[in-house]
Formats: C-alpha cells, structure tokens, sequence
C-alpha cells in the first residue's frame, strides 16, 4: 500500500503515475481509492516536496496543529523563493499575498479583510447563493443530460460568488480560471508560473485603480475606502491590494469547485452516503463537515521553514529545513476520528484540519461551507437519478496544490446508449 | 464556567461561532465577542467544543 518510507527521497524508483513529459507525482499527492495519501506510516517522514525538494511531512492530527500553531518556530515568510535572490523582489512577490507571510505583515492584512468574511456576513450571502446554484441547475437542465459538472456547475458557482464578493467581472472567468490553474500547477517551469503570477497581478492592479476611481459596493471598494488612503500606517498599498485581491480570487474558487466535484464524485460511488445526504438536510453541515474531512482536497499545509531546531517525537528537524502537514493524512489520523478512512456523513462532526489550523486557516471557509451546505443538496434534489457517464475511473488531477478531476461526465433521465457515452479517451491518472 | 477570549490573538475565522453561537459572536472587525460573561450549563459542552476549534489558540477555558 505504502510506497514511501522515511528515508526516500528519490522519485525515479517511484511509480507516480506521471503523464508523458512530466515528472512523478511525489508521494504528498498520490491519493488511492479512498482518496488517503500515499505515505508511510511514520509521524514524521523525509520525503520529496512538490518542486522534487526534500521536506519533513508531518502526517498526524496533533503534530500537525502544533506546527501550523507555531507560526514562530515554523515561518512562511523566511521560506526561500526558488531562483528568487533580491529582497526587493521577494517583498513584491509577496506583497498582500498574506499566505506567504509572518506577522506583523500577516496580521496586518488579516485584519483588513476579516469583517468581509464574517459567519454573519456570509449568512447574509446565502439567498444570493441560493440563487446561483439554481440559475446553473436550470441551465444544467436545460441543457440535457449529460453535462461535464467540471464545466457546468463545479467551478460557475464558486467563481461567480467570489466575483460578486471581490468585485470582479464575470466575464474574465475564463482567464482568471486559466492563470490560476497554471499557477497551482506544481509540475510546470517556475519561470513559466511566475511570469503567469505577474500577469495576474497586472490585471489585479488595473481592476485597484479602476476600484481606486470608483469603489462601488463589494470588498475591492471597500477595501479601499477603509484601508487605501496611505493615511495610516496598517493602510494597504496598490502592490498589497492586488496582491491580497488575487490570493482572495483563487483560494475563492479553485478550493471549492474541487470539493464540488469530488464530493459529487464519491457520493455517486456511495449511494449509501448519498442517501444519507438527501433523506437528512437536518445534517448537511454534518455532512459537508465530513466531505471536507475525508476529501481534503488542499494536499498539503503550504511548506513552512525551521527557525530553529525543532524536536517532533523521535526527529529533530535542523534549523532552516522546509515541513509540510499533509492534511487528508492527519484528517484520517484515529486520534482525531475513528475509522477515518471510511466517508461517514453520519458522524458527529470532527475538529478536521481541512481548511488549516493556526494564524494561515483558511479566511474563506464560512463562504466554502455555505456554497456546499447550499450546493449539494439542490444538486441531488433537482437530479434525484444523477449518475456518472464515466466507464472508467475520472481523470484525477494530480500535479496541482489542489486535488481534483479534470471533467466528470454526469447524467440523469432514462438511460440510452447515446446518453452514457463518456469520453473514454481522456487519460487515466494512473 | 468562564471563557477568555484574547483580541490580539484572534484571527476571525469564526469556527466558536459555529460551535457555540449563543456564546459567542464577531464583533464589527470580524473578531471574537462574548455574549456571555458566565456560560450557561447547556451551553457548556458546544463551548469547549468552540475552545477546542478556533485555529488561533485566542480562548482558553478559566475554572
């Protein structure tokens, strides 16, 4: 089952199922059958990081929380940028992306956009949620099956809520989508991610000064109105507005529309569960709670460095090493959850570390949990015999920082030949 | 029992508010407000369960 151990760090005698051209996936984002990661059973292994690095990669539920709640020991901000070696550079790539950054920097940002995502706020988001995943349910119907829900419905809601929110046209879905996939994508040349991150900011920072003349009423014109006049010290820059308004845009939709997805996915595959889901709206927070848990579609804690030498159980990690927390590994971790690879919408829900833990969880996740708490229930409901029109298993996706599929044929109504007709040729992760 | 919510700390992510939301709410910047000086007993197992969520470490139990 395993095919890592502590000591690996070579991929080349590794079968990662690697497309043509690319390299193996390393061992942080094989998943199996049950979506568990492909990783050894130590607490804390030495094993090959996203770019081919070594990394520690904790994989238990309570050395996990102690390492994202150590945001001293563990620093995002004095991570190396690869090929990166002017500080001058470094402050503008990171300049607002608070992900990539230590307090009083992160702090700062933080606190600029808290309000926005408030549970109060998001409550008051949920009849215009409900309104969108409805207008694409119509439009799924009218359609007819089948329908592509990687294209239909999965990433539409997520990416027209965050623009409504952000105060981003609609009509650019398809590039933004595009850039964001390309920066997720892990296996791709550095040079070809960052000059994609730069056009991504040029764009950011032209929708700032647009905002900049005229706010208008979402989170951009707001942003600006409370925290862009430079008047005060903790005022945000046009460089840290874009760079925040892009971490905003794609943690926004990519995270979500792959927890869409997925969790369609396997709640077509578990009949049982999907049952579960539809005869109990009652317990669809629950329900999406353990969606969450089980699927944990963000693989990995984004790699934090060593400060000084830290001591996890019977490792000593030396001072400047990169660590990373694999989350689905600690999600299924029995001290947090019994029987934690098994998908059980009827469990109480856990304290799963799906959206993070520490000063870097996940801004978003009222606005995630409302968008599925509201999505899959009227997806089942409107399609009560949604099935898959696949022969074969998805086309996971598995060189980005996000797992997901990249189409997933769905279709409902009487079963004709026609109608069941995947598209076969797609390729098959592994 | 009692519950210490540290401002400085918090980070806004809501999850005490989800837990527990006749203990605990956001206050205009996002952050944690306490709608109870002395948590009640039916509300004190969905409380520990909010201590036990917030990702920031801003609440601690006191008694």
């Amino acid at each position: 089952m395993s095919t890592s151990t502590a000591s690996t760090t070579d991929s080349s005698s590794e079968t990662g199922g690697a497309a043509p051209g690319r390299r193996p996936t390393p061992p942080l984002f094989r998943r199996g059958e049950d979506f568990a990661p492909q990783l050894g059973d130590a607490a804390v292994e030495r094993i090959q990081g996203p770019f081919g690095e070594p990394v520690w990669a904790i994989t238990t539920w309570a050395d996990g929380r102690a390492v994202l709640s150590d945001a001293e020991r563990f620093s995002r901000e004095q991570l190396d940028l690869q090929g990166v070696d002017s500080p001058e550079e470094r402050r503008r790539i990171r300049a607002g992306n608070m992900l990539t950054l230590d307090p009083p920097d992160h702090t700062r940002l933080r606190r600029a956009v808290t309000a926005e995502f408030t549970v109060k706020r998001i409550r008051n988001l949920r009849p215009r949620i409900e309104q969108i995943v409805d207008d694409h349910l119509d439009r799924m119907e009218a359609h007819g099956s089948p329908v592509d829900l990687t294209d239909a419905f999965a990433p539409a809601i997520p990416s027209l809520v965050i623009c409504e929110l952000l105060g981003v046209p609609y009509a650019d879905r398809h590039d933004f989508q595009s850039r964001a996939a390309t920066i997720i994508d892990f296996t791709l040349p550095m040079e070809t991610r960052r000059q994609v991150s730069l056009e991504m900011r040029t764009y950011m920072r032209e929708l700032v000064q647009q905002h900049r003349r005229d706010p208008g009423d979402d989170l951009l014109g707001r942003l600006i109105t409370r925290r862009g006049s430079g008047d005060d010290p903790d005022d945000l820059d046009d460089d840290e507005l874009a760079g925040l308004g892009n971490l905003l845009l794609i943690a926004g939709h990519e995270t979500t529309s792959n927890m869409l997805a997925l969790g369609t996915l396997v709640l077509l595959r578990q009949p049982d569960q999907r049952r579960l889901l539809v005869e109990h709206p009652e317990n669809v927070d629950a329900a999406v709670e353990e969606l969450l848990r089980y699927l944990s579609v963000v693989h990995m804690a984004l790699p934090r460095v060593a400060t000084t030498d830290v001591t996890i159980g019977d490792v000593t990690i030396p001072r400047g090493d990169a660590v990373v927390v694999s989350l689905p590994a600690a999600n299924r971790d029995p001290e947090l959850v019994e029987h934690g690879r098994d998908l059980d919408l009827g469990r109480a829900p856990t304290n799963h570390m799906a959206f993070g833990h520490g000063i870097h969880h996940c801004l978003g996740a009222p606005l995630a949990r409302a968008e599925m708490q509201i999505a899959f229930p009227r997806l089942f409901a409107r399609f009560p015999d949604l099935r898959l029109a696949l022969d074969d298993d998805p086309d996971f996706r598995t060189e980005t920082f996000i797992y997901g599929v990249r189409s997933l044929p769905v279709a409902w109504g009487p079963i004709d030949a026609a109608d069941e007709t995947a598209d076969t040729t797609a390729e098959v992760a592994r | 029992m009692r519950i210490r919510a540290d401002h400085d700390v918090c980070i806004g992510a809501g999850n005490c508010v989800l837990s527990a939301p006749a203990v605990f709410d956001q206050d205009d910047d996002g952050l944690v407000e306490l709608l109870v000086d002395e948590v009640p007993d039916d509300e004190r197992e969905a409380a520990e369960v909010a201590v036990r969520r917030c990702p920031s470490g801003a609440l601690t139990l006191e008694d």
